[in-house]
């Protein structure tokens, strides 16, 4: 069964006061257990937090599956999201996605086969001016190329 | 030439931290406000004619003015959901200048006295988010937020919240619904936000780029903010410029600039060998200009009004010659297609057909009587829904296959793109 950590929980409960109502505490604290769940919110999370923060399962569900950047599926350690919108497209996001599929045995277009990578293809992240770009889990990385993509990715710990 | 105002000083790295920010005058126009009366200030953005720069252009004083003296806490939220594509300059603002944005707001609350304001980051703004978060804690520590700041015997609370993927989120009601801990669904108006927002009490949203303006113009004065700029479009405003220019990036212009000069001068032009053939002049949403239009255009809002485009978010997205068109409205259907809430049918629907029907065309599955079918299913996408995504997907889409047919003709009839062919033969 998922529970969050002690000092998971202290978070949830702070957030819980933080703002004029609890219920603005379930994005931050959704964050919260999509971290330590290795990546994802899996239905028990839910009714996990929904204990927790003493609300209703379907506000909880209802946040999870308005925002893309809540994952309802396990991904890998690194979720790679490739810019496929215009000014990244214009400048080779596409075929920057492309390329990483196949450079990291990615076969599906979405999970590498070793579990380390997962792959989205996404909408504007607001790096047009140095497209094509990247987010790897919090963090953006610009003015790709595919050789430098590629050895960003191999890179990581 | 650029014209810094805004972004002055946002050369040195130091202006981000508040020791930095306070060695260019950081904070003395807080000092100043706290010394006016709060509806001298409102005047005074009035006076300024100071646009919101987040898209709409709606005028900020005017908005000010909406909200009703009934006794209730009014909250002031700052508008950073940053996602019309095309858009980086609030990024920009937030990582090299938090304390602006910090002081805007402070002004800004004062000016409608609110006790309380958020600001609104989208969720894939982790690194402004940071900076952001760290700035409001050296606000709260030096005295500038919280209990009687500077002795004034004005109060107020800043609190920054982090959202989690969705354009929708930008539309000002639909944030306030995610700021609540809902999905951001938009709301329909009326009530304005300004008479029933946040929790359903009185709240002014207002972009990032908008709240630093407020800064200029109480330090300066409305006079000499309409130095720059227009009539109808005084001061400057930073345009994110992409797409197929050489030197990409934020640039701060008064309005009214040509367009031309923005691309060719500013932004160092097109590659060699390249032409011109189209521009997005405001973010995605804005009906695009042929090149021959972008040629002669200024901007500001009431030029690109007239060519039946918009300024919106001040993005630039530059289209050269090795573009197909086809594909490029593909791409941004499907953007609306995937940012639909689903509340309003013309919307929900409407979007999932254009995606459907522009990428059937990209296909090569096209029929000639497709073209007209965009623009008849956009036409019945226009003004009929709660919020302006609906008609923000219409009016590409029927600019796009009204400007170029005949490269959409071409691509139904083939099955295949006339400029990629053009572009290989080269």
């Amino acid at each position: 069964m998922f529970e969050l950590s002690k000092e998971g929980v202290e978070f949830v409960k702070k957030e819980m006061q933080r703002y004029e109502t609890k219920r603005s505490a379930i994005i931050p604290a959704l964050y919260k257990v999509q971290e330590e769940n290795g990546g994802w919110v899996s239905p028990e999370c839910v009714t996990y937090l929904s204990q927790l923060m003493d609300l209703p399962e379907v506000w909880i569900n209802e946040v999870l599956n308005f925002y893309t950047m809540f994952n309802k599926e396990p991904v890998g350690k690194y979720h790679v999201q490739v810019c496929c919108n215009v000014s990244c497209a214009m400048n080779g996001g596409r075929e920057l996605a492309d390329h990483l599929c196949k450079e990291l045995n990615i076969k599906d277009g979405r999970h590498s086969e070793d579990g380390r990578y997962t792959l989205s293809r996404v909408e504007c992240l607001g790096s047009c001016g140095t497209a094509p770009m990247m987010q790897v889990n919090d963090k953006y990385y610009e003015n790709l190329t595919k050789e430098s993509a590629v050895q960003i990715l191999k890179e990581l710990p | 030439m650029e014209v810094k105002v805004l972004t002055k000083h946002y050369d040195k790295p130091e202006y981000r931290s508040l020791e930095g920010y306070k060695k260019y005058g950081g904070y003395e126009v807080l000092k100043k406000a706290l010394g006016m009366k709060p509806e001298e200030i409102v005047a005074q953005v009035k006076e300024a004619g100071l646009r919101g720069r987040g898209g709409a252009g709606f005028p900020t004083g005017v908005k000010w003015g909406f909200l009703p003296n009934n006794g209730e806490p009014r909250y002031l939220v700052c508008n950073a959901d940053e996602g019309e594509p095309g858009t980086f300059k609030d990024r920009m603002m937030m990582e090299k200048a938090p304390h602006q944005l910090i002081e805007g707001m402070l002004i800004s609350a004062y000016a409608i006295q609110s006790k309380k304001s958020y600001i609104y980051i989208r969720g894939e703004y982790m690194e402004p988010y940071r900076i952001v978060e760290k700035a409001i804690q050296e606000a709260y520590d030096a005295g500038f937020l919280g209990k009687n700041i500077l002795g004034s015997g004005f109060d107020h609370d800043m609190d920054v919240y982090r959202g989690a993927g969705a354009y929708i989120c930008g539309e000002e009601t639909a944030l306030l619904s995610s700021l609540e801990g809902k999905k951001g669904q938009p709301k329909l108006k009326p009530p304005f936000p300004a008479v029933e927002g946040y929790l359903r009490k009185p709240t002014i949203v207002n972009n990032v780029e908008t709240l630093a303006a407020v800064v200029t113009i109480v330090k300066d004065g409305p006079k000499e903010y309409r130095k720059y700029g227009t009539e109808k479009s005084p001061g400057t405003k930073i345009f994110s410029v992409s797409g197929n220019v050489l030197k990409p990036g934020n640039y701060e212009v008064p309005l009214g600039y040509p367009l031309k000069d923005l691309i060719y001068n500013l932004c160092g032009g097109l590659k060699p060998g390249r032409q011109l053939k189209a521009v997005i002049p405001g973010g995605s949403s804005a009906p695009v200009l042929t090149a021959e239009e972008a040629e002669r255009a200024t901007l500001d809002y009431e030029c690109l009004a007239e060519m039946k485009s918009m300024l919106g978010s001040g993005a630039v997205i530059v289209i050269d010659d090795s573009n197909c068109m086809v594909d490029l409205l593909k791409v941004i259907m499907h953007f609306y297609h995937h940012e639909s809430c689903g509340q309003c049918t013309p919307c929900r629907e409407g979007t999932g057909w254009l995606d459907k029907i522009v990428g059937s065309i990209y296909k090569g599955e096209g029929r000639l009587q497709d073209i007209q079918l965009v623009e008849q299913v956009s036409k019945h996408m226009m003004g009929r829904t709660i919020c302006a995504l609906s008609d923000a997907a219409a009016m590409p889409a029927i600019s796009f296959v009204q400007k170029f047919r005949s490269e959409f003709e071409f691509y139904v009839r083939e099955g295949r793109s006339k400029v990629k062919e053009v572009i290989a033969n080269a």
